[in-house]
C-alpha cells in the first residue's frame, strides 16, 4: 500500500527532497555564491516536475486514506503553479542579484512553498489542507521579509504573519466544527454526512469558517486588508511571486473544498462566494484608482481578478470550475509578464514603483511599451485580448446560473477598472515626461514580458489547449 | 463523592483559578507563574481521563519548557505591559460587542445544530479501544501509520521555520572581531614578544 501512496506523491517528495539536497548543498558549498545557480537548479526541477505531472495519464488516483487526491484537477493547477514559480524565480534572479538579496535561501523557501502549493490543490483532508496552507504560507511570510535592511519588507512579512495567522485561526475552528458535526475530517465523509442533500447547521457554520480563512490567502474582499501594504513593502520579484502561483494553489483549494466535502450545500455556499466576488470586483476597482505607487495598483487589481475568478465558483457548476481555472491561468500570464517589466523598473540602480515615472516612456523603448500596453488592456478586458475571453468566460457562466446581477455587476465594475490600467498606457505615451526610467532586462524577464504579451493576442486562436485541460480538470472535480 | 470526583472538583478548581489570575495578574512574571498552575491542573484532568500521555507531554513539554522560556523572555525582553494595554480602554467596548454578538449568533443556532448520522461512531472508530492498547501506543500507531503524510508535512513546516528564523536573524557582519582557535594556537612567541631594555630613569 505504502509504495502505491508514494508513487502517487512523487512529485511532492522529489521537490522536497530536492530543496533539502539544494540547502545542505548551499550551506556547506558555497552560501551565497552558489544563489545564482541554485535559482536555476530549482527552475529546472520545478519544469521538469511540471512535465512530470502533467503526462501523468488520465484518471483519478488516492493515497493515504484518501486523504491526498491526484486527479485532473489537481494535475491542472500544479503545472500551473510550478510553471508560474519556475518563471518567476527566474525573472526575479536579476533584479534580485542587483539589490544584493539574492540568498541561496530563497530559490530553496520558494522550491518549499510550492510543495506546499501542491499538497493544497490535492488535499483530500482538512488536515491535510491545513498542512499544504501552513507550509505555503510559512516560506511566503518569510520571503515577504527577506529585506531585513528595508523598514516597510519587514513590516510587510510582519503585517503578512500575523494576519495569516488570525486567518489560519479562522480556519481551523471551521475545520474543527466541520469535524465535530461530520465525525471525520475527510472531504469524503464530510460530502456523505449530508442527510438527503441536507446539510447540517453546524457543518455549515464550519463551512463559513473555512471559507473565510481560505479567501484570506486569495485576498478577495473582506479579507483583503493585509494585500497593497505586503505587495508594496516585499522586495519586487517576491511580489511577483505573491501575485501568481499561491493565488492560483488557493483558488484550487478553495474549489477543491467547496466540492469535493461540501458539494451537497451548493446552493448554501454559492451566496457566500458570490457577496465575496462583488465586494471584491468593486472594490478592486475603485480603490485602486487613486494609487500613484504600481505595486499597490496591482495589489488592487489581483484583489479585483480574485473577484472574477470567484464569480465562476460561485456558478457551482462544472462551466463554472472550468472558466474559474481558465480565468486563473490568464491572470497568472498577464501577471507575470506585468511584473517582468515592474520588477526592471529602475532609475540610477534604484528600484522606482512610482506610475508617473513612466512619463512618455514609450518613445524610449517602444518594444517593451507596446507589450506592456498589450498586457494593460488584457488586464482591463479590452476584446481582442485573452484578458476579454477569461472575463467573459465566467461572466457568462453567472448568466447561465442565474446569477445576472452578478454577472452585471461584474461588467460594471470591469468598466470602472479599465480606466486605471487604460492611465497606465496613457501616461506610457501621451502622458508628461517622468524623470527618466531604465528597465534592464535579463533575456529571461524580457521573454516573459514579450512572451506575454503575445500570448495576449495569439491565445484568442485556441488557448493553447488551456481550455480542454480546465474543461477536464472541471470534469475530474464533479465527477 | 468519591475520590476521582473530589480530584476531578480540585484540578478543575487549579485550572479555572489559574486561568482567571493569568490574566488579570498586573506583573507578568505572576502571569506567567499562574500559567503554569493552570498547565498543572490540566495536566490532573489528563490523568484522571486515562490519557496519560497527554498529561506526560503537558507536563514536560508545556510547563517544562514552554513556560519557563516563556518565564526568561518575559523577565529579559523588559516589555511594558501598561503601555501595551494602554489603548485597551479605546478598543474594549466594540471587543466586547462583537464577542457578544457572535456568542448570540452561535447560541442562537446551537438549539437547531444536528450531528451527522454516524458522526460520534465515526470519531470513536479512529482510535482502539482504550482496555486493548494504551494510549501511548494507540497515538504512536496513528502517528507512524495512518497519518505518516501528516507528520512528515509537519517536519516540513518546522524545516521551512528553522530557516526562516535563520534567514531573518543570522547577520554576517564583517567588522566583527570573532575569536580564531587555530590563529591563537599558531602565535609565535618569537613573533609575538619583544623584549625591552629599559633604562632605570628614562622610561621607554
Amino acid at each position: 500500500m505504502i509504495s502505491a501512496d508514494i508513487h502517487t506523491i512523487l512529485p511532492e517528495i522529489l521537490l522536497a527532497a530536492y530543496a533539502m539536497a539544494a540547502l545542505l548543498a548551499a550551506v556547506y558549498g558555497g552560501k551565497d555564491r552558489l544563489a545564482g545557480a541554485l535559482t536555476w537548479a530549482s527552475a529546472a526541477v520545478m519544469a521538469l516536475l511540471a512535465v512530470m505531472v502533467a503526462s501523468g495519464g488520465p484518471g483519478a488516483a488516492s493515497a493515504f486514506g484518501g486523504s491526498f487526491v491526484v486527479d485532473a484537477y489537481g494535475r491542472f493547477a500544479k503545472v500551473a503553479v510550478l510553471l508560474a514559480a519556475a518563471l518567476v524565480l527566474l525573472m526575479g534572479q536579476g533584479p534580485l542579484e542587483r539589490r544584493g538579496l539574492l540568498r541561496f535561501e530563497y530559490p530553496v523557501l520558494v522550491a518549499l512553498s510550492v510543495v506546499g502549493m501542491m499538497v493544497m490543490v490535492s488535499a483530500g483532508d482538512l488536515m491535510v489542507l491545513y498542512m499544504g496552507l501552513e507550509l505555503q504560507s510559512l516560506a511566503l511570510y518569510v520571503v515577504a521579509a527577506m529585506n531585513r535592511n528595508s523598514e516597510r519588507s519587514t513590516e510587510a512579512g510582519l503585517k503578512y504573519f500575523v494576519l495569516g495567522a488570525l486567518s489560519s485561526g479562522l480556519l481551523l475552528y471551521g475545520a474543527s466544527l466541520a469535524y465535530g458535526y461530520a465525525g471525520t475530517t475527510l472531504f469524503s465523509g464530510i460530502l456523505g454526512a449530508a442527510n438527503d442533500g441536507h446539510v447540517g447547521l453546524g457543518l455549515l457554520v464550519g463551512l463559513a469558517f473555512i471559507i473565510a480563512g481560505l479567501t484570506f490567502k486569495v485576498s478577495a474582499v473582506p479579507f483583503h486588508m493585509w494585500t497593497p501594504d505586503v505587495y508594496e513593502g516585499a522586495p519586487t520579484p517576491v511580489t511577483a511571486f505573491f501575485a501568481t502561483a499561491p493565488k492560483l494553489a488557493a483558488m484550487g483549494l478553495l474549489g477543491r473544498v467547496l466540492f469535493d466535502a461540501f458539494g451537497q450545500a451548493v446552493g448554501d455556499w454559492r451566496q457566500i462566494i458570490a457577496l465575496l466576488s462583488l465586494l471584491s470586483m468593486f472594490l478592486g476597482a475603485v480603490a485602486a484608482i487613486g494609487q500613484t505607487n504600481i505595486k499597490r495598483l496591482m495589489a488592487y487589481s489581483s484583489i479585483a481578478h480574485m473577484g472574477y475568478a470567484l464569480m465562476g465558483l460561485a456558478a457551482g457548476s462544472e462551466q463554472g470550475v472550468q472558466a474559474m481555472l481558465i480565468y486563473m491561468a490568464i491572470y497568472l500570464t498577464m501577471n507575470i509578464g506585468s511584473f517582468a517589466f515592474i520588477m526592471a523598473m529602475e532609475r540610477d540602480g534604484k528600484p522606482v514603483t512610482d506610475i508617473a515615472s513612466l512619463g512618455l516612456y514609450g518613445k524610449a523603448e517602444p518594444l517593451k511599451a507596446y507589450a506592456l500596453l498589450a498586457l494593460m488592456f488584457s488586464l482591463a478586458g479590452v476584446p481582442p485580448f485573452m484578458g476579454f475571453f477569461a472575463k467573459f468566460a465566467v461572466l457568462k457562466v453567472a448568466m447561465l446560473s442565474g446569477l445576472a446581477w452578478l454577472a452585471l455587476a461584474g461588467v460594471i465594475a470591469s468598466v470602472i477598472g479599465a480606466f486605471y490600467y487604460l492611465r497606465i498606457v496613457y501616461i506610457m505615451f501621451f502622458g508628461e515626461e517622468g524623470e527618466g526610467l531604465e528597465t534592464p532586462m535579463g533575456p529571461v524577464a524580457w521573454l516573459a514580458l514579450v512572451g506575454s504579451a503575445a500570448v495576449m493576442l495569439l491565445g484568442v486562436v485556441n488557448m493553447f489547449g488551456v481550455e480542454g485541460a480546465a474543461a477536464a480538470a472541471a470534469q475530474a472535480l464533479l465527477r | 463523592m468519591s475520590v476521582a470526583d473530589f480530584a476531578f472538583y480540585a484540578f478543575a478548581l487549579i485550572v479555572l483559578v489559574g486561568g482567571l489570575f493569568t490574566v488579570v495578574s498586573k506583573h507578568p512574571v505572576h502571569s506567567v507563574l499562574w500559567l503554569i498552575t493552570a498547565f498543572i491542573g490540566a495536566t490532573g484532568l489528563f490523568v484522571l481521563l486515562g490519557a496519560e500521555f497527554i498529561a506526560m507531554l503537558l507536563m514536560i513539554v508545556y510547563v517544562g519548557a514552554v513556560a519557563v522560556l516563556f518565564l526568561f523572555v518575559v523577565m529579559m525582553l523588559d516589555v511594558d505591559f501598561a503601555a501595551l494595554r494602554a489603548g485597551m480602554a479605546e478598543y474594549l467596548p466594540i471587543g466586547i460587542l462583537i464577542g457578544v454578538i457572535l456568542l448570540m449568533e452561535l447560541g442562537m443556532i446551537y438549539g437547531v445544530w444536528q450531528f451527522a448520522d454516524g458522526a460520534e461512531a465515526a470519531r470513536a472508530a479512529v482510535t482502539p479501544a482504550l482496555e486493548q492498547v494504551e494510549n501511548t501506543a494507540a497515538l504512536g500507531a496513528l502517528i507512524y501509520d495512518d497519518y505518516i503524510l501528516l507528520f512528515q508535512l509537519a517536519g516540513l513546516i518546522l524545516l521551512v521555520a528553522m530557516i526562516g528564523a535563520i534567514v531573518l536573524t543570522l547577520h554576517h557582519r564583517p567588522n566583527i572581531k570573532r575569536q580564531n582557535v587555530v590563529a591563537q594556537m599558531h602565535r609565535d612567541p618569537a613573533r609575538s614578544l619583544e623584549l625591552k631594555d629599559v633604562k632605570p630613569g628614562q622610561g621607554l
